[in-house]
């Protein structure tokens, strides 16, 4: 543990020497093995090309000349545990020790090309390409050990680091003694071997975080924390609403009283101090006047606004006759089901440190999407790409809303005008106003069923909340799926940014297939797992549902029984999620506590089952933040909501007993880890509520108002 | 108009000349670069800024240097370090009671506080003496785990 931490520790040095000279990809291989990996050879890496991880950067992997195994990519380390799963991974395949491995995260100028790290692609698409590329470092390390040794490779092995022959076990050399000042570059013809789940030593181990230590002691470095010297804060004129326009700005009192630096271009209007409050309360005295319009948006018109302004629907599925359907049916269910705006509300708000150096742009960003960052800064400021470097931190907290990048762009402008170290650090006022929330949404659902419990029809249309999810896995006769507007963002809709959150689109859209399901279920007087099972023939889903059961000891129900039983289950990032909860309404008051949580996963090869764990826990806890309490309110451009007093997060007090199994499928290949989970928490609640006290609800979040209104 | 305070920090004497009207938060972070300290919401509301005044957890982005004289401050980096770590820190790391580490600091600090007052807590006090702090990831189940493992070794 101690080596982890120190590693990680030397990785983001608190004091960056001035005057660094940029590492240049070359250099940085000048005292090591070059491993050349022809990607397009692999088939396990299609989705690596698809990527577009370059064929020609050789790049994921070290091996220092003390024996230090460096780990490239261009993924970054928000919690999600990747630093851990996978260092597990290149471990596991160069047969090093884990805690010899460090890894070089989201440098640009250090690591290959990435387009971000959201969709839950890290573990499923880089992890097979880091894979590859240690098991073929592996082959030529034994082959130059072959020869170093004179022994055949055939009569060695590998065993933390150092190649022995297996017969004498005295006769043997380190990979560090292999690749000492070599600078050997060579690369293997064949596809390397990887290791089958039978040879596994790392992976499928449940491995503790490796950044703990780093993070429990303040020593984990975030954007904010970077020290420069000569470093200012740059406080900027922000408008009172999205659709604001600046008329006039006095900026006299800040620009006169030589205690800060004031910058201005256009409406863009900074003050400059190395204290930020100081910074602050200069920004205050600027004057501004505004023009507001009023668009007559808000939480509540929202919603008719969104159906009014669809574009044409996108077809994405549709098999059978939807009238026949319809006539074959017993009972039809039609209904619309509502979402509103959400917020990321990352713990730390959006923070950037720029300096230009030289001709170089240097930034330290709280980002997901470091390469997009470096592009956008380069063509911001009409500087060359290769003269931006984004560099390596951690943060605290992504959940899609760090890809969008506005505060580094704000640093690097301002870096570029001051000439000066500028950071950027949002506060949570400003973290609330230009966040790129979750879409409000509206769902219209018709769909029928026989009394028997068989689905006969199915015809769902989507507003807004983008298409991931849209489609069901049930096996329904007749059926169509339509979205309107298949991503989740549709600029001129909305009143302000909208984006990426946890599982894009598919909490909606779980939300009301779910919920739907369950209200047929309820209708006809059928148990809703029985119900599922009946229309269901994907395998998978059966298996995950199944084992849900199991573990929750699910007792049929006739909803609403009175026993406050939800059940959920739904795809995203190619793992399967049936979720079982037991929760309680006060009826006085319609306060939901959710007592206990069962959730089982089928998400493939499973690197760090702890690590996936914490990630289907974290997926509980925010996911009930959507679904009981969290809704952005606004007229027009102008957010209300601007702190957490206003702004409910999940508190401990909600803390559910929460069960998590992971399906045992070692020969399955590797699935999304971090959002499946979270998409299912709508209907599971809903559905819950509903089984409780009879009240059901269509729209979220389902705070006691509208649960005291359905009752 | 600046004045002179003097406290102990992570057992140190300091004495330091500044605008009383900043906040503790910025000090620890900016004059002392004692960055373990975060800033989550600047009102009160999330607890990631939580740091011990006389063995009291306070949220530094609502205190102003001038509480401070005279009085003595621990931030994460004086409870413990990397290589003697305070078990609260410890029951931290063995649970995994992390993900983004952002909020962890004030977590902590929360805890330790709590803690020091209250010897074998119920699960319930611990959610209790928790309850004003925010996670976002949601690590809320491992932490309360931590914080009960802790208690057992204070």
């Amino acid at each position: 543990m101690k080596k982890v931490f120190n590693t990680s520790i030397d990785l983001l040095p608190r004091h960056i020497p001035s005057g660094m000279s940029r590492r240049s990809f070359l250099k940085r291989f000048g005292g090591g093995v070059v491993i050349a990996v022809a990607l397009s050879d692999f088939d396990i890496l299609e989705g690596a090309v698809e990527q577009q991880y370059p064929s020609d950067l050789n790049a994921y992997l070290k091996i220092g000349e003390d024996g230090r195994v460096y780990g490239y990519t261009g993924k970054i380390e928000m919690g999600q545990g990747v630093n851990t799963s996978l260092a597990q991974m290149l471990a596991e395949e160069l047969d090093v020790k884990l805690g010899d491995v460090t890894m070089i995260m989201g440098d640009t100028d250090l690591c290959p090309y990435d387009r971000g790290t959201f969709g839950s692609l890290t573990t499923r698409v880089f992890g097979p390409a880091m894979r590859s590329a240690a098991a073929e470092a592996r082959i030529i390390l034994l082959q130059m050990a072959s020869e170093s040794l004179g022994k055949p490779i055939a009569s060695l092995d590998v065993s933390n680091g150092i190649v022995y022959e297996k017969a004498n076990k005295q006769n043997n050399i380190s990979y560090a003694e292999l690749t000492k000042g070599s600078g050997i570059v060579k690369s293997l013809k064949e596809k390397p071997r990887l290791k089958t789940p039978s040879e596994f030593k790392l992976i499928g181990k449940s491995t503790r975080r490796t950044d703990g230590r780093a993070k429990v002691t303040g020593k984990a470095l975030y954007a904010g924390d970077i020290r420069l010297q000569g470093m200012v804060y740059a406080k900027i004129l922000r408008p009172p609403s999205h659709d604001s326009k600046l008329v006039s700005a006095d900026t006299s009192a800040a620009n006169s009283s030589g205690a800060v630096q004031l910058i201005r271009e256009g409406d863009f209007i900074a003050v400059l101090h190395e204290d930020p409050e100081i910074a602050e309360k200069y920004l205050s005295k600027i004057e501004a006047k505004y023009e507001t319009p009023d668009s007559g948006l808000n939480e509540n018109t929202i919603f008719d606004h969104l159906v009014r302004s669809a574009p044409e629907g996108n077809v994405l599925e549709e098999g059978g006759d939807l009238e026949r359907g319809g006539m074959e049916s017993d009972e039809i269910f039609e209904e619309e089901y509502l979402d509103g705006y959400v917020a990321h509300a990352p713990m730390e708000p959006h923070t950037a440190l720029a300096t230009m150096e030289g001709r170089r742009m240097k930034v330290w960003a709280s980002t997901q999407t470091p390469f997009r960052l470096k592009s956008n800064i380069a063509e911001a400021l009409k500087m060359k790409e290769e003269d931006v470097q984004v560099m390596q931190v951690f943060l605290g907290g992504g959940f899609g809303g760090k890809s969008s990048n506005g505060q580094a762009l704000e640093a690097a402008r301002l870096a570029k005008l001051s000439g000066k170290p500028v950071m950027v650090a949002w506060t949570r006022r400003e973290e609330f106003f230009y966040d790129s929330y979750r879409p409000a949404a509206v769902a219209r659902l018709k769909s029928g069923c026989g009394k028997n419990g068989v689905i006969t029809l199915w015809d769902y249309g989507v507003y807004f909340a983008g298409q991931r999810g849209a489609r069901h896995f049930y096996d329904i006769p007749n059926h169509r799926t339509v979205a309107y507007n298949t991503r989740w963002t549709a600029p001129g809709v909305h009143p302000f940014a909208t984006g990426a959150w946890r599982a894009p689109s598919n909490n909606t859209n779980t939300f009301a297939r779910e919920s739907q399901i369950n209200r047929m279920a309820a209708k006809i007087g059928m148990d809703p797992l029985r119900f599922r099972l009946n229309n269901l023939k994907d395998e998978r889903m059966i298996r995950t549902l199944k084992a849900a059961a199991e573990k929750f000891g699910w007792k049929e129900i006739t909803a609403p029984s009175g026993r406050g039983f939800g059940i959920a289950c739904g795809v995203d990032a190619g793992s399967y999620v049936a979720m079982m909860a037991q929760v309680d309404v006060e009826k006085s008051s319609g306060k939901v506590k959710v007592n206990r949580v069962v959730l089982a996963q089928d998400m493939g090869l499973v690197i760090n089952p702890q690590g996936a764990t914490i990630q289907a826990e974290g997926c509980v806890m925010m996911g009930l933040g959507y679904a009981l309490s969290e809704d952005i309110q606004f007229s027009g451009g102008k957010i209300h909501n601007r702190n957490f007093d206003s702004y409910q997060l999940p508190k401990f007090s909600w803390t559910p007993k929460i069960e998590v199994v992971l399906l045992d499928l070692p020969h399955e290949p590797a699935q999304g880890g971090g959002e499946p989970a979270i998409i299912c928490m709508g209907a599971l609640i809903g559905n819950a509520i509903y089984d409780a006290v009879g009240a059901r609800l269509n729209q979220m979040p389902m705070t006691p108002e509208r649960i005291l209104e359905a009752m | 108009m600046m004045e002179s305070i003097q406290f102990k920090l992570n057992n140190k004497n300091r004495k330091i000349t500044i605008d009383p009207d900043r906040t503790l938060l910025w000090v620890l972070r900016n004059d002392f670069n004692l960055t373990g300290t975060k800033y989550g919401c600047g009102m009160g509301h999330c607890g990631s800024c939580t740091v011990l005044v006389d063995d009291k957890p306070v949220r530094s982005c609502m205190v102003t240097a001038d509480f401070i004289e005279d009085k003595s401050v621990v931030t994460i980096e004086g409870l413990g370090t990397p290589e003697k770590m305070h078990p609260v820190q410890k029951a931290f790391v063995e649970h995994d009671a992390l993900q983004c580490g952002y909020c962890t600091p004030g977590m902590i600090m929360t805890a330790t506080g709590f803690l020091q007052e209250h010897s074998g807590p119920s699960r319930d006090e611990i959610v209790d003496a928790m309850e004003e702090n925010l996670c976002r990831c949601g690590a809320h189940p491992r932490i309360i785990d931590a914080i009960q493992s802790a208690s057992k070794e204070i």
